[in-house]
């Protein structure tokens, strides 16, 4: 444990140090809050005290952002070889994988603590269904953690960061939108396992106030599988 | 702690990097792999660390077997890599710091290992620059004090006087020979100088097996067969001092080198020599024998023979 936290620091902190966190912040809350507050079908067109539309714009947000994040955690470490030297340290293949997912993870959290202002804002000048405006944060910090870990996936996969971004925009994209697509071209069985696929609608259940544990097992096999995904393909170097 | 290496064996699609080795290295033994590029010493090296998974055959590290303990042993070894990879956007401390805390050195005595590597390595003036602002002798010190950090029982140097300057690469030799009076040392080189002034034992693996084992010594002696000696003798004309080198009984060839300064180079029948027979020969005929210098097998020779085919 203590060693996945030294992993996650050195992460978090070459996130700072590298500006990709500041940029990052700024982004993100430059994006969200101007679809928010100021353009398009704001917060004001709601006519309740709601956070619906900052969480519907922070689900597209994070979606593009994450993989752009998670692009260097692996491939980066492969191309310059200093993985050789993380792993000849007292290091497990599994400790590399969990510490770097959880860097990221910390980075989301961070933007997602700038946004609270917005909450407070809203609570302000209305009635705030606190519950649900819970519900909607652990909502995008699961669905966030679902990204990184396919993130973290694609950028064990190749040594060019490039190629791990494109790759985990792609498989986030059947994720994010075409499961969803699918599900409404098919009917019986195929239409309703495209549907359980789709994340769109599991995250949308969680920003309405519900929570289903459905949806937080389906959350939770992503981010496991994509994890075992990663460290399989980091112990792979064994058997070649 | 000791070393054990079973019949290793590693296959890369369908080249053999290392072919059925056999090595055992002892406590306090600096052990040098010689070879060619390509060889399997870098291959041999990464499976010792538990970068690469094993082939087959088996490494014992004292009495654990890195098949098994892999993932356990990885504290007891400290590695510098052939690239000598390091984080070149983190400051030195830092990530000495990162990589004393990864190998599980107690909180209270990181600060004072990171001080003492800093001092050994000679890093003092550029200890808070970062890593990408050194250049390649600075960050080959990096990797080495990394790779120590953790006081580890048993070091594996990949080529680890590269890129540094002929003072440095004198005081790494030593700081490498202090180490390995209490520690096993495999360090690999092409540089065959360095073999013979920092190792106790030098393996030579050529195509992923190995083919000489000893001291720099005992591989001359191998291979020496006949000795050969240069002389230069005064007082006498060349034919004539030709002419009695060769009724001496133990020499096989006289050369004729240099005419006008009677140079000759003198072989000696294998197993015997001809030192003392020439100098006797001097003093019966008169003459004054002033240069006598025994030509050494140099370890670059051995190296050829062995591994060119």
């Amino acid at each position: 444990m203590h060693v996945i936290w030294i992993i996650a620091k050195r992460e978090l902190l070459s996130f700072f140090d590298s500006l990709i966190a500041y940029i990052m912040l700024v982004l993100f809350l430059g994006f969200s809050g101007f679809f928010t507050w100021l353009f398009g079908s704001d917060i004001f067109f709601a006519g309740q005290a709601s956070l619906e539309v900052f969480f519907n714009i922070a689900f597209w947000t994070l979606f593009f952002f994450i993989p752009a994040l998670t692009m260097r955690l692996l491939a980066e470490e492969k191309k310059t070889g200093t993985i050789e030297l993380l792993l000849t340290k007292a290091v497990t293949d599994r400790e590399i994988v969990v510490g770097k997912f959880l860097s990221t993870f910390l980075l989301v959290g961070i933007a997602l603590i700038c946004t609270l202002p917005y909450v407070i804002t809203v609570a302000n000048i209305g009635m705030l269904d606190v519950g649900q405006a819970v519900c909607g944060y652990v909502g995008l910090l699961l669905m966030s953690s679902a990204y990184i870990s396919i993130g973290l996936y694609a950028s064990s996969i190749t040594s060019n960061q490039i190629v791990a971004f494109l790759l985990a925009l792609t498989i986030g994209l059947f994720f994010h939108l075409l499961f969803g697509i699918l599900a409404s071209n098919f009917s019986g069985i195929v239409g309703q396992v495209f549907n359980t696929l789709s994340l769109s609608n599991h995250f949308e259940s969680m920003s309405r106030g519900v929570v289903d544990t459905r949806d937080l097992i389906y959350f939770f096999s992503i981010i496991l599988i994509g994890l075992f995904l990663s460290e399989l393909s980091l112990t792979k170097r064994n058997t070649q | 702690m000791d070393i054990r290496i079973e019949n290793l064996t590693k296959q890369y699609g369908s080249q053999r990097a290392v072919d059925n080795l056999s090595i055992q290295v002892r406590t306090g033994e600096i052990v040098g792999f010689l070879g060619p590029n390509g060889a399997g010493k870098s291959t041999t090296m990464k499976m010792i660390t538990g970068y690469l998974g094993i082939g087959e055959g088996r490494i014992f590290i004292g009495d654990k077997s890195v098949n098994e303990h892999g993932d356990e042993l990885k504290k007891h070894i400290g590695y510098l890599p052939e690239n000598n990879p390091l984080y070149l956007d983190m400051p030195v401390v830092d990530y000495l710091q990162f990589c004393a805390a990864l190998q599980g050195v107690a909180a209270s005595c990181i600060d004072q290992r990171i001080r003492s590597m800093v001092k050994k390595c000679g890093l003092n003036a550029e200890k808070h620059k970062k890593i990408g602002e050194l250049s390649k002798g600075y960050r080959q010190r990096v990797g080495l004090a990394q790779a120590m950090i953790h006081d580890p029982e048993i070091l594996i140097l990949d080529e680890p006087t590269t890129g540094l300057d002929p003072n440095q690469i004198v005081e790494i030799r030593k700081l490498i020979r202090d180490l390995g009076k209490e520690k096993t040392v495999i360090l690999s080189t092409h540089i065959l100088p360095e073999v013979e002034a920092t190792c106790d034992r030098i393996l030579i693996i050529n195509k992923g097996k190995i083919v000489a084992d000893g001291t720099a010594e005992n591989l001359r002696k191998q291979s020496a067969g006949q000795e050969i000696v240069k002389i230069k003798i005064e007082d006498a004309t060349a034919e004539a001092i030709q002419h009695e080198l060769r009724r001496i009984k133990t020499v096989d060839l006289v050369e004729l080198v240099d005419k006008n300064e009677n140079r000759f180079e003198v072989q000696s029948q294998s197993g015997s020599s001809s030192k003392r027979a020439i100098f006797n020969l001097c003093v019966e005929k008169g003459w004054v024998l002033t240069e006598l210098i025994p030509l050494e097998t140099r370890l670059e020779d051995i190296f050829r023979n062995l591994t060119v085919n």
